[in-house]
């Protein structure tokens, strides 16, 4: 079990995970409503900011490295897979499959 | 299996300090994987039903006679929304922060801060919806719009649920003091606030942004 020895400091993880996720949606805003790119193109930038800014909440935010942290990361990566395998995989099934 | 007999230390936060509040915490990470399936299906079928109607496999639009989403959608009311909710997760995770250094009053501070950036963002998200109501995009107006409302209606509804479970909680440390069981409370609850932002970052990613594009 990881301690949190550096419990009495100052909260750099969360100010540091507070500036990059508004970066990351501030770019997604501009990548999505002021370039010319392809909905495809536009769609896989975001979507990739998107999951940045969840490991963001994830690591950053939720301690998830703490208490039975191997575990945890593990039931979170499987929960990402299932979760694309039944968004994405709906979605190409549905509309790439006929 | 979980570590449920850890060793305690003197640096061990309160909720981890007894095995039952681990096994509580590892149990609740349980729960957000089983809410990240949950999720994934209404987003599934939001993305299925969006690229069907709004989309439109064959060039042209047929989203049933209701508004397209990129007429209703407005980015400015959206990023506030998105800002409120993300500082909210924000100043959740500090007031974690002032638990672990058994700062009480500044722990409840940024516990009522949370609420109220939280509970703003359920009031923009309800003129959000009576104003799409108005323009004539309701749950019952079409395939796109049904899968809409039960998107955000279920966030919408988990931030619901977080402002009054984190209010109880308050409630709770206010009458019993922090404990190993209260802190522990604290701790699970903000867990499920910060899940609350992590879903939200997708909404506001696959509904809103694409939708402002898409169509």
């Amino acid at each position: 079990m990881k301690k949190q020895n550096e419990q009495h400091k100052f909260p750099w993880s969360h100010i540091i995970g507070f500036v990059f996720s508004i970066v990351l949606t501030f770019l997604a805003v501009g990548v999505a409503l002021y370039t010319d790119l392809s909905l495809q193109t536009i769609v896989i930038i975001i979507f990739a900011f998107a999951f940045l800014q969840a490991a963001v909440q994830l690591f950053m935010f939720m301690h998830i490295k703490e208490g039975d942290g191997g575990w945890q990361i593990a039931k979170m990566a499987s929960a990402a897979f299932i979760a694309i395998v039944i968004a994405y995989g709906s979605y190409w099934v549905m509309t790439n499959m006929h | 299996m979980a570590q449920v007999s850890g060793s305690v230390g003197p640096n061990t936060p309160l909720e981890y300090q007894s095995s039952i509040g681990r096994l509580n915490i590892f149990g609740f990470w349980i729960f957000l994987g089983a809410e990240v399936a949950l999720f994934a299906t209404i987003f599934a079928t939001y993305f299925t039903i969006y690229s069907y109607n709004v989309l439109g496999g064959h060039g042209h639009h047929h989203v049933g006679g209701g508004p397209l989403p990129s007429e209703l959608f407005e980015i400015e009311g959206t990023l506030i929304m998105t800002l409120l909710l993300l500082t909210s997760s924000f100043t959740c995770g500090l007031a974690i922060h002032e638990m672990r250094k058994h700062e009480v009053k500044r722990m409840n501070m940024w516990l009522i801060i949370t609420l109220l950036l939280g509970l703003a963002f359920l009031v923009m998200e309800i003129y959000e919806f009576i104003h799409y109501a108005h323009e004539g995009a309701t749950i019952g107006t079409n395939a796109y719009w049904s899968s809409f409302y039960l998107l955000t209606g279920t966030h919408g509804l988990h931030v619901t649920l977080g402002i009054g479970w984190m209010i109880l909680i308050l409630l709770q440390v206010w009458k019993r003091g922090l404990t190993p069981d209260t802190a522990k409370k604290v701790f699970i609850s903000s867990l499920y606030w910060h899940f609350l932002d992590f879903i939200w970052i997708f909404v506001f990613t696959g509904v809103y942004l694409v939708g402002l594009v898409g169509s």
